[in-house]
């Protein structure tokens, strides 16, 4: 299953002893996390367990105070702001859908594509024919076809979720980081959401942060509970859902 | 009661001596002659003699107000032109005021004459004319005084004008030169102790003395001027804490509106100014219909200021700030066009030129403080500055409208879920922190020109004081404020009011790039929405 | 996609027409004809268009990119100095104390050599250089280590207007060598043509005119470029933006000193026409009026800018001719109003709901932005 915690081999991922304090706040407490790559993981825990923190110290957003956080087994993503992590292949959506809302659905998703960021590439630089191609095959993958030329603030709830699921897949990254996807869709909207996660979960990493709790049984793959920002339990929906740990937390006291 | 009875009773010894040899040998005869010698001795034994007569007769001499008579008979003239014999003290009836001559003097007579005034000073009844007396002793340095002075000293029984006369015995030894080495450095000594510029001037002149002696001046001048810079920066350090004062004052409330609340009230000047201008009107009232309490005027300006200025913050919150909650960008220039209305509001009230506000006799004059001039009104402020950001403090930690507000400013929700009703604390946050900032009005209008212009002055350097502390923290806006305060006055010297001034401006500039939540930055999750 | 909009269009013929109009109106007509233009016309409407140009400055940071400089009037006036100081050394011989090299002021300060910074402003093409580069330089230092240290909303605003504030003190100071409290005046002619005849005057209009509309076109096709897309990302969600890869701080640097050089540009024409130069040009208040004429005319849209820069103009004149107390109400009020009852504008009155790429979203509550 796991490898025991202390290598970075083989590994996409790999948290070690992050902890993140705020004002004397532990938001993350010693956390150690393994991601293989190619696999999809959920993440778990009732509020302030430290799921969004964790997200930010991945992306760069928030230094951990110690730890390490290594992607591809020497890269040290502590020492990168968010625009090189995100050049790196890392993706991230945020828990409230975060779309351009002034701009088109397809504007949304051409200033995501992968290509070069500069200020002089986009100045001068034109649209190229793959690009477009490449536009048009997000908007199929998110069932967004028709609505490319609306305003990405006039779309559903839904339709933004998907919306930056597909600024996610044109960015291209190899691990996708996707925080509560489902909140706020209808029961149709979230199983073709997490069939589209495991569409994606085919080509590429990725870790999903879900307080749903028939959603991450959905998806069928292993599971982590953090708690009080560390790690809890690990391992399949059934065995974290029989600890009694884990049930202590949820439902105890 | 001990020490009265027994500076009478050295009153008595004084003057009953000098009464008896007064009879025997009349040294105001001599005021009666044209021999100038001879009374330029008659002053040196005046002086020395004790001679209770002597201080108004000698005074009047110097003040050209002596008269003689044909027959000899001196004559002591009064500001309303009656006369007095000097000596007898009678009055002088039916004497033609036109036939008495002023007794002259010349050059050496007025000068035995300064120092015998002097002199005969040192034996006042009241410590600080006597200790006046010997500080003019040490100016003048006359060497004729040097007696009268040692006699003073003798007698002598208060420590601080013993202290000074000691002063001015030392610089009597050392400008008249030669005295015994060993008084030579024990004058030294005593004038390093006093450390001024005087005393370095002095120590300075030292010339033509055996080595030991010029290594000691020399010692005791570098030592001195080592202690002349820690009062340069003791100095610095004051006027900066006062310009601190003066800072925090302003931006106290600011640290209110814009660091609780996180309103950017560009008006905020504007309330200072409201501030000031309810200074003067309070004056002006009191003025007209109770002229006897107006020393007491910033008494009552104070909660007069605190209360327009809190009422229009609170209007100005009602009517427009809490339309653009959350819109930081829009509130700026709200305030901004509020601001511009109410300086015209009242420049077409008051005049657009400076309104003049007193300040109460307290409140003006200095006192030294070791090589300090602490002057009174700098002092005051500093003191009143403390005294309302701790009655803020206090306000906002402990009465329970301060924990609605800090409930309101940490989580809205949870606050109006809890039955507070948000919008209230709001305005009244608001009126505080205007309140405040007509408070600071106060103040200002005590150093500032009170014109509808002067909260402009204040408001950036406001912002720049509450940015540097860290926005939301009170404790970081005073020390923000002193640090600036202080940071500026030591540029001052270096580079000049105008760019010492901009340099802070430039550092702060640097340092918010640096540093962009401050000094002590508030830290955590809710920073982050 | 069209390269320019209707509002383009219209502000662009108006613009250019209405310049060489009023030039026409003025020089060919008879002084006596009905239809004639006064000469102090010409400056007049020449100012008016260079306040535009800082209005479309400032609108280009803080219509798409969010940044609100309430600095802006500084690169202006830093344009406008490098102008005059061009003005001045032109002026030669004939000041008041007929010194061929120092300017009069100079002269007044008893100062014997012009300081090392006057030198080469005896070239026009130099100070036109230095139009642009003292103020781009600025913009690009400041500007630098502002966005690298993500300072930015209302921190962002207050330090500009430090900047500004910090410049007004700065040359206030007679030795600084920028002529103190008066500044530089009584300007004579440039490139050789007298400053105060109808026809120098006419041509500045009209090339006041043609450098506003280049500026209108550059903005433009800047904000409808990928590059203006990412601009306006970086307003609406710049830490989406920065989770996409991009680096919003470089695009704030980059729109920051081009819209710095607009705004100098603006300066160096404004100086000889409207004939003086000083230090009050720096002071706070007058950025912060030039942000009112953006709002005025509807943020965000650039045309706006320009329209509302005009306006309030055209009312500052006449109220401070007319009714000069009540002048700073109107201004005043004018903030309040736009601010709470006309978020977008008088366009945005025009044209209630355009689907333009560039309108500014009606402002969302707090907690709107990622986190």
């Amino acid at each position: 299953m796991t490898e025991p915690i202390g290598t970075a081999s083989d590994t996409l991922l790999y948290l070690n002893g992050v902890t993140v304090s705020f004002d004397g706040f532990r938001a993350l407490n010693g956390l150690s996390l393994v991601l293989d790559p190619g696999e999809m993981r959920a993440v778990i825990g009732p509020n302030g367990a430290g799921k969004t923190t964790m997200m930010d110290v991945i992306t760069g957003k928030t230094r951990p105070d110690e730890g390490e956080v290594i992607y591809r087994e020497h890269t040290d993503l502590t020492a990168l702001d968010e625009a090189d992590i995100a050049a790196l292949g890392i993706g991230r959506k945020f828990q409230k859908p975060t779309v351009f809302e002034m701009h088109t659905v397809w504007d949304n998703l051409l200033l995501a594509l992968a290509g070069d960021r500069s200020p002089a590439h986009t100045m001068f630089g034109r649209a190229p024919a793959h690009e477009r191609t490449r536009i048009e095959e997000v908007l199929a993958t998110t069932r967004l076809i028709e609505h490319r030329a609306r305003r990405a603030g006039d779309l559903s709830h839904g339709q933004k979720q998907w919306l930056e699921i597909g600024m996610l897949l044109a960015q291209e990254p190899q691990l996708l980081l996707v925080d509560e996807p489902v909140a706020g869709m209808t029961d149709a909207e979230t199983e073709a959401t997490a069939e589209l996660l495991r569409a994606i979960n085919r080509t590429r990493s990725v870790v999903v942060v879900e307080h749903d709790m028939a959603f991450v049984r959905a998806l069928g793959v292993k599971v982590t509970v953090l708690h009080e920002g560390s790690v809890l339990s690990e391992g399949s929906i059934d065995h974290v859902s029989s600890d009694p740990r884990v049930i202590e937390v949820y439902l105890g006291r | 009661m001990a020490p009265f009875v027994a500076r009478g009773l050295l009153l008595l010894a004084l003057l009953f001596p000098a009464a008896a040899r007064a009879q025997a040998d009349d040294p105001y005869a001599a005021f009666a002659t044209h021999d100038y010698e001879a009374m330029r001795a008659a002053i040196e034994t005046l002086s020395t003699s004790g001679d209770a007569r002597a201080p108004a007769i000698l005074a009047a001499l110097q003040a050209g107000q002596l008269r003689v008579g044909a027959d000899g008979t001196l004559y002591l003239r009064a500001a309303d032109g009656s006369l007095r014999e000097a000596v007898s003290g009678a009055a002088a009836a039916g004497v033609d005021a036109a036939a008495l001559k002023e007794v002259r003097m010349n050059n050496a007579v007025r000068r035995a004459l300064d120092g015998a005034l002097g002199g005969l000073r040192l034996f006042a009844a009241d410590p600080s004319t006597r200790a006046a007396a010997a500080e003019a002793v040490f100016k003048g340095r006359d060497r004729a005084a040097l007696p009268a002075l040692d006699r003073a000293l003798a007698r002598e029984t208060d420590a601080w004008v013993k202290s000074v006369m000691a002063q001015a015995r030392a610089a009597l030894i050392l400008a008249g030169g030669g005295a015994s080495e060993a008084d030579t450095l024990a004058a030294i000594a005593v004038l390093r102790a006093r450390g001024d510029l005087e005393a370095s001037s002095l120590l300075a002149s030292v010339a033509g003395q055996p080595a030991a002696v010029m290594r000691a001046a020399h010692d005791a001048l570098t030592a001195i001027q080592r202690q002349r810079q820690l009062w340069d920066i003791g100095e610095s350090v004051f006027y900066g804490l006062s310009l601190g004062s003066v800072l925090l004052l302003a931006a106290a409330g600011l640290a209110i509106t814009f660091g609780v609340m996180g309103v950017i009230n560009m008006a905020h000047g504007e309330m200072v100014m409201l501030g000031a201008y309810t200074t003067f009107v309070v004056q002006e009232a009191m003025r007209a219909h109770a002229p006897g309490l107006i020393g007491a005027s910033l008494f009552v300006a104070v909660p007069a200021a605190f209360l327009v200025a809190g009422a229009v913050g609170i209007v100005i919150e009602r009517g427009l700030i809490r339309f653009l909650y959350g819109r930081p960008l829009e509130t700026l220039l709200a305030t901004w066009g509020l601001s511009l209305i109410l300086q015209q509001v009242v420049r077409s009230i008051f005049g657009p030129s400076n309104r003049e506000v007193s300040t109460p006799a307290w409140m003006s004059g200095a006192f030294p403080l070791g090589g300090l001039t602490i002057t009174a009104n700098r002092l005051t402020i500093i003191v009143f500055a403390a005294l309302v950001f701790a009655v803020l403090m206090l306000a906002l930690r402990r009465t329970p409208l301060g924990l609605r507000m800090r409930a309101v400013t940490q989580n809205r929700f949870m606050a109006a879920a809890m039955g507070i009703r948000t919008p209230w604390i709001d305005a009244l946050t608001f009126g505080l922190g205007s309140g405040v900032a007509g408070i600071a009005g106060v103040a200002l209008s005590q150093i500032d020109n009170v014109s509808p212009n002067l909260g402009q002055s204040y408001i950036i350097d406001s912002f720049m004081v509450v940015v540097f502390g860290g926005v939301g923290n009170l404790w970081g806006t005073a020390l923000g404020a002193l640090t600036l305060g202080i940071v500026n006055k030591f540029l001052e010297p270096v580079a000049g009011a105008v760019l010492g001034k901009i340099a802070v401006l430039v550092l702060l500039i640097v340092f918010i790039q640096r540093r962009p939540r401050g000094m002590f930055p508030l830290k955590g999750r809710a920073v982050e929405a | 996609m069209r390269a320019i909009t209707a509002g383009d269009g219209v502000t662009l013929v108006a613009v250019a027409g209405g310049a060489v109009l009023l030039a026409v109106l003025n020089l060919a007509t008879a002084p006596d004809a009905a239809l004639h233009v006064p000469s102090f016309v010409l400056p007049l409407a020449g100012k008016y268009l260079c306040y535009a140009m800082l209005a479309l400055a400032v609108d280009l940071v803080w219509g798409f990119a969010g940044i609100l400089s309430l600095g802006h009037a500084a690169f202006f006036a830093l344009g406008g100095y490098a102008m005059g100081m061009y003005l001045m050394r032109e002026i030669g011989t004939r000041g008041v104390y007929g010194n061929a090299t120092l300017p009069d002021f100079m002269v007044f300060l008893n100062w014997t050599r012009l300081p090392w910074y006057w030198h080469g402003f005896d070239m026009f093409w130099f100070a036109c250089v230095m139009v642009a580069l003292v103020p781009g330089v600025l913009a690009l230092v400041f500007g630098y280590l502002a966005f690298r240290s993500r300072v930015s909303g209302v921190y962002l605003s207050i330090i500009t207007q430090a900047l500004t504030y910090a410049l007004l003190l700065a040359f206030f100071r007679n030795d600084m060598g920028f002529g103190g409290n008066n500044g530089m005046t009584d300007f004579k002619d440039i490139l050789g043509l007298p400053l105060h005849a109808d026809a120098t005057r006419a041509g500045l209009l009209i090339l006041t005119a043609s450098f506003l509309c280049a500026q209108l076109l550059l903005a433009r096709a800047l904000v409808r470029s990928r590059f203006g897309k990412v601009l306006i990302a970086v307003r609406d969600a710049e830490s989406r933006v920065r989770f996409l890869g991009y680096r919003p701080e470089s695009y704030k640097l980059v729109v920051w000193v081009i819209s710095a050089v607009m705004a100098a540009i603006g300066g160096a024409l404004y100086v000889p026409q409207v004939g003086i130069i000083n230090p009050s040009e720096f002071s706070p208040a007058n950025s912060i009026e030039a942000v009112i004429w953006v709002a005025v005319g509807g943020r965000g849209t650039l045309v706006g800018a320009i329209l509302g820069a005009v306006l309030v103009n055209l009312g500052k004149t006449y109220f401070t001719g007319a009714l000069p107390e009540l002048w700073l109400y109107a201004l005043g009020g004018l903030f309040v109003v736009v601010t709470l009852l006309l978020p977008n504008g008088v366009l945005g009155l025009l044209r209630r709901r355009g689907a333009g790429n560039g309108a500014v979203p009606t402002p969302l509550p707090v907690g709107e932005q990622p986190t």
